[in-house]
């Protein structure tokens, strides 16, 4: 591993967070206003996509911006895992801005400055958390990213998004500053550094006992993951608007809080730290209830949206554990499935909202025969499911697979069972749904549409979340090029 | 020349004082101008001093060539000059917003107001760099007396709380100068450096320790430290803007420097610290300031209220920080001074803009004003990140070091409060975005929009960014200029 001075990293994360200026600046033009958000969409992911042979190759792009603290400095980084989020994160955010610009048009939505302007801060700090080169520069782009979406959540400006919003910050900033912080502090108090150190810089640093309690304090701490009993602020975050939900609360924001914690697990404590103390061990059962409660939590939502937020809450979940499981083959399959969940996420929000632009529906209840008028988008959700339930040939498959092989390598016999029964219980909530879109009687009453007629949103809508679909597919096809950055992050 | 370039800085705002208030009468509009110009000659010099001082080592000066200890000395070192440069920048940004406030709240009173002001901030910029434990007291008093008249000249309940001010603050400076009589019976001295030399020759340790308890509670009234905070809130809240924007960030920050000054200078750590018992006693006070202060900041409706609550808690922070005695919570303290002293000058100047143009600061007079002010709103979401202390605005990089420090001196009751304010931070603050946020204001259906004007909007703008820049700088602040000042090393 050689670490290689570039200013890259640092382009990537500020071509998105300035880009925020010129959209404010151009609030009156709409077609500028776009034109900046394509632009540092398309600038950001070239720049990502240019350090790929690097990172490859085994170096690690760096920067050092300030010294703010005695040996813990504002730095960016790029190792395999932060590339592979990092490139999911700024190739999604392409299609999602193509996206938004149809779902706010065709909804003729205020306040469409702010809103575009939040996006590209928030997207932003999503690359500068995947590549934070120690804690506390992840513990910084965390919090901003908390921040600048919370004018996206509150959109609607109406009581429901005020308390949303209101519940949405205050677990989120809540457990930040109540939990990581502190957690953080012990951490450089012990170790004297919060580097980014593969195997951790923990080893017999401290008692047991207290690394057992910091690992609650940092799991509990980066509470975007989404793991029980922090979980409230991501079924409130669905009353913004659908594509926000879908990649900043299907993806980015969410996959931050894991990816957050799986930094804490794998470079902070390290392999065999976790496996040494007792909370180590008993991490992997703590996740599977979030798994099991979530998947029954998700069967009883009507709301699409909030039933695929559950899904959300159960899928991030399954990354933890199988880093939890510490055994290769499941570390691999965890990683590997923040690109499978994210694809098929996407997706699955992404028909919601169109659904919700082509006919208004939100509940799963009125969409009885919807398939047939809107085919292409249930065609692309049923692919999506599929992945989601761990169908093959999709991506869900690939990580899933690993997932029980290292289960059975770990010896882990009921998370073995976990994973089969969540599997089930995928099945449960995703498979109605495309059957009664596709075969089902559509309610008698109210619904003029012609069955036959066809009638879906329009292409802006339409085209992301085609691709989005087929490429989950293509990973399960070829799942390499994804899993040769999550190989490389055990040595 | 650089020698005395100081003086120059110190004495500039006196010797403004005099034409604003003779010229002023006959044409108002001079007074803001010429006091401007005045504070922008001293905050130039002033970091003039900073690099100098930061160069060429420590400044020692004696007034009139009388030689120490019988003269009057001052010494410029780094942290003295560093807080020359706070105090002379704060001012600056203060007095400007204070051409149209107090114009607007003031009207024909305008000369009064700058004369007094200057008079203030020259004693605040005597306090930091005198090494005369007397002088401190006269200019003690001088910042004491003329922030009176300028609490006064409020509307409202503002005299009753200038007079609780009188009261309490003069209560506070017996204690000091009680505190001074004893030192000087002790030593014959009041030369700082002159008494610390003599101080552990003695032999009369009650004497010298009842002089430390009433130095100490002295200038715990003076900063608002809890349970002696009872005359800040009312003072902060019902003076004029632009008095509390002079006086929130500056007086008690300067204060918790005399503090700060008079523990480690005039006596040694090795003596402040050597009650254990004491010691863990103020690190429970500070504990309690900043959970009580905080909780009262939970219960108000207006903000320049809720503003002067958590100023109370964060005298706590920075208290907490020295007596938790070592290097890590001392940095902290010192880090904070400036630091709060930013963040305050910024709320306070968000407060005084929302007041010029709404006419209240009550919560309720937020609505909306994210899309009327959302220059001055912007430039209030960063300040409250900053209390909140979300990096990297500089509230949380000197909180790191005061948490750290209570982490390695093991109070962890400290730790835990600051944590709990850090979060009250949260909800206060959030309350407001979200109102200023949701609500439309009554009888108003389309919002335009208006900004304060400029002298007020320049300096909160200059001040938001600059909580992200010196938070950015902060390694560069503590590794070149306070560690190497601190006065003991673990």
């Amino acid at each position: 591993m050689h670490l290689e001075h570039s200013i890259l990293p640092l382009a990537a994360v500020l071509v998105s967070l300035l880009a925020a200026i010129p959209i404010i600046l151009s609030d009156r033009r709409p077609n500028l206003r776009e034109m900046w958000t394509l632009l540092a969409g398309v600038s950001m992911f070239l720049i990502v996509a240019s350090m790929v042979p690097t990172v490859l190759a085994g170096n690690q792009p760096t920067i050092t911006l300030f010294e703010v603290i005695p040996g813990v400095p504002i730095q960016l980084r790029v190792d395999s895992m932060g590339m592979l989020f990092a490139l999911i994160a700024s190739f999604l955010f392409i299609l999602t801005s193509i996206y938004s610009i149809g779902y706010m048009r065709s909804l003729q939505e205020h306040d469409q400055t702010r809103y575009f302007a939040s996006f590209a801060v928030a997207i932003g700090a999503t690359v500068g958390v995947a590549f934070s080169a120690n804690l506390l520069t992840l513990y910084l782009f965390y919090e901003m990213l908390s921040l600048s979406t919370y004018p996206l959540v509150a959109h609607e400006r109406n009581a429901e998004s005020r308390s949303s919003g209101r519940r949405y910050l205050s677990i989120l900033l809540g457990t930040s500053v109540g939990f990581a912080l502190p957690a953080m502090m012990m951490t450089y108090a012990f170790a004297g550094t919060l580097d980014f150190t593969v195997g951790g810089i923990l080893g017999g640093a401290a008692p047991p006992a207290v690394l057992s309690l910091m690992l609650v304090m940092l799991v509990a701490g980066f509470a975007k993951c989404g793991v029980m009993p922090f979980h409230g602020w991501l079924p409130a975050a669905m009353v913004a608007p659908t594509p926000v939900s879908s990649f900043l609360h299907g993806v980015a924001v969410v996959k931050v809080g894991v990816f957050s914690v799986l930094r804490v697990l794998l470079d902070i404590f390290g392999i065999d730290v976790l496996g040494a103390i007792t909370m180590g061990a008993a991490l992997p059962y703590f996740v599977s209830f979030t798994i099991i409660a979530a998947s029954i939590v998700a069967l009883s939502q009507d709301n699409l949206k909030r039933r695929l937020a559950y899904s959300t809450v159960g899928q991030l979940s399954y990354i933890m554990l199988g880093v939890s499981l510490l055994s290769p083959a499941a570390v691999t399959g965890g990683i590997m499935h923040i690109a499978s969940h994210a694809f098929a996420k996407v997706t699955l929000f992404y028909c919601a909202g169109a659904i919700y632009v082509a006919s208004h529906k939100k509940y799963i209840s009125q969409m009885k025969g919807l398939g047939r008028t809107m085919p292409f988008t249930f065609g692309a959700f049923g692919i999506a499911a599929l992945s989601m339930i761990g169908a093959p040939p999709s991506a869900g498959f690939v990580s899933k697979w690993l997932m029980l092989n290292g289960a059975l390598d770990a010896d882990m016999i009921i998370i073995f069972g976990v994973l089969l029964s969540s599997t089930l219980l995928n099945a449960a909530y995703f498979v109605p749904i495309v059957y009664q879109g596709f075969f089902g009687k559509p309610n008698p009453e109210g619904d003029l549409v012609v069955a036959s007629q066809i009638k879906e949103a329009p292409l802006t809508l339409l085209v992301p979340l085609m691709i989005t679909s087929i490429i989950s597919l293509l990973i399960g096809i070829y799942p390499y090029f994804f899993l040769q950055f999550a190989e490389a992050v055990l040595p | 020349m650089t020698q005395n370039l100081f003086i120059y800085a110190i004495m500039a705002p006196l010797l403004a004082a005099l034409p604003v208030n003779l010229m002023a009468r006959s044409y108002r509009p001079w007074a803001g101008t010429v006091a401007v110009g005045a504070l922008i000659f001293s905050a130039v010099t002033s970091t003039v001093v900073l690099a100098d001082v930061l160069k060429n080592g420590t400044i020692r000066y004696t007034l009139g060539n009388w030689p120490v200890p019988f003269g009057m000395e001052l010494i410029v070192d780094p942290l003295g000059a560093m807080m020359l440069v706070v105090v002379s920048v704060c001012a600056l940004f203060a007095i400007s917003s204070a051409i149209r406030s107090a114009s607007d709240e003031m009207p024909g009173q305008e000369h009064l107001f700058f004369t007094l002001a200057l008079i203030m901030i020259t004693g605040l910029m005597g306090l930091v760099v005198s090494a005369d434990a007397f002088n401190i007291y006269v200019l003690l008093e001088i910042t004491a007396i003329t922030c009176y008249g300028l609490i006064a000249m409020g509307r409202g309940r503002a005299p009753l709380a200038s007079f609780n001010y009188v009261i309490m603050g003069t209560i506070g400076a017996c204690f000091y100068l009680l505190g001074i009589g004893y030192l000087y019976i002790l030593t014959g001295s009041l030369n700082m450096p002159d008494i610390a030399g003599i101080i552990p020759g003695l032999d009369a340790p009650a004497a010298v320790a009842t002089s430390f308890a009433f130095l100490m509670v002295g200038l715990w009234i003076k900063m608002g430290f809890f349970p002696l905070h009872g005359w800040l809130p009312n003072a902060y809240t019902y003076a004029p803007s632009a008095t509390s924007v002079l006086m929130a960030p500056l007086m008690t920050k300067v204060s918790v420097f005399l503090m700060i000054r008079v523990m480690f200078f005039l006596y040694t750590p090795e003596y402040a610290f050597d009650h254990p018992d004491v010691q863990q006693l103020i690190i429970w006070a500070a504990a309690l300031a900043i959970v009580v202060a905080s909780s009262f900041a939970l219960a108000q409706t207006e903000f320049k209220k809720m503003l002067a609550y958590v100023v109370v808690a964060e005298v706590g922070y920075m208290v907490g920080g020295v007596w938790l005695a070592n290097s890590t919570g001392l940095t902290g303290a010192i880090l904070h001074i400036v630091n709060d002293a930013l963040m305050t000058l910024v709320m306070f100047l968000a407060a005084s803009a929302v007041i010029y143009k709404v006419g209240a600061s009550r919560f309720s007079d937020f609505a909306g004003l994210y899309r009327k002010m959302p220059i001055t709103m912007a430039a209030f979401t960063l300040g409250a990140f900053a209390l909140i202390g979300v990096p990297p605005t500089c509230g949380f990089f000197s909180k790191w070091y005061l948490i750290l420090g209570g982490i390695e001196a093991g109070q962890f009751s400290y730790v835990a409060a600051l944590v709990v304010s850090s979060l009250v931070n949260a909800v206060i603050f959030f309350r407001i975005i979200e109102i200023a946020f949701f609500q439309k204001p009554e009888g108003e259906d389309v919002l335009r929009r208006a900004e304060a004007p400029l002298p007020i909007l320049a300096p909160l703008v200059v001040g938001a960014i600059a909580l992200i820049v010196v938070g950015l700088f902060s390694g560069q602040i503590v590794g070149g200029l306070i560690a190497p000042a601190l006065p003991w090393s673990f």
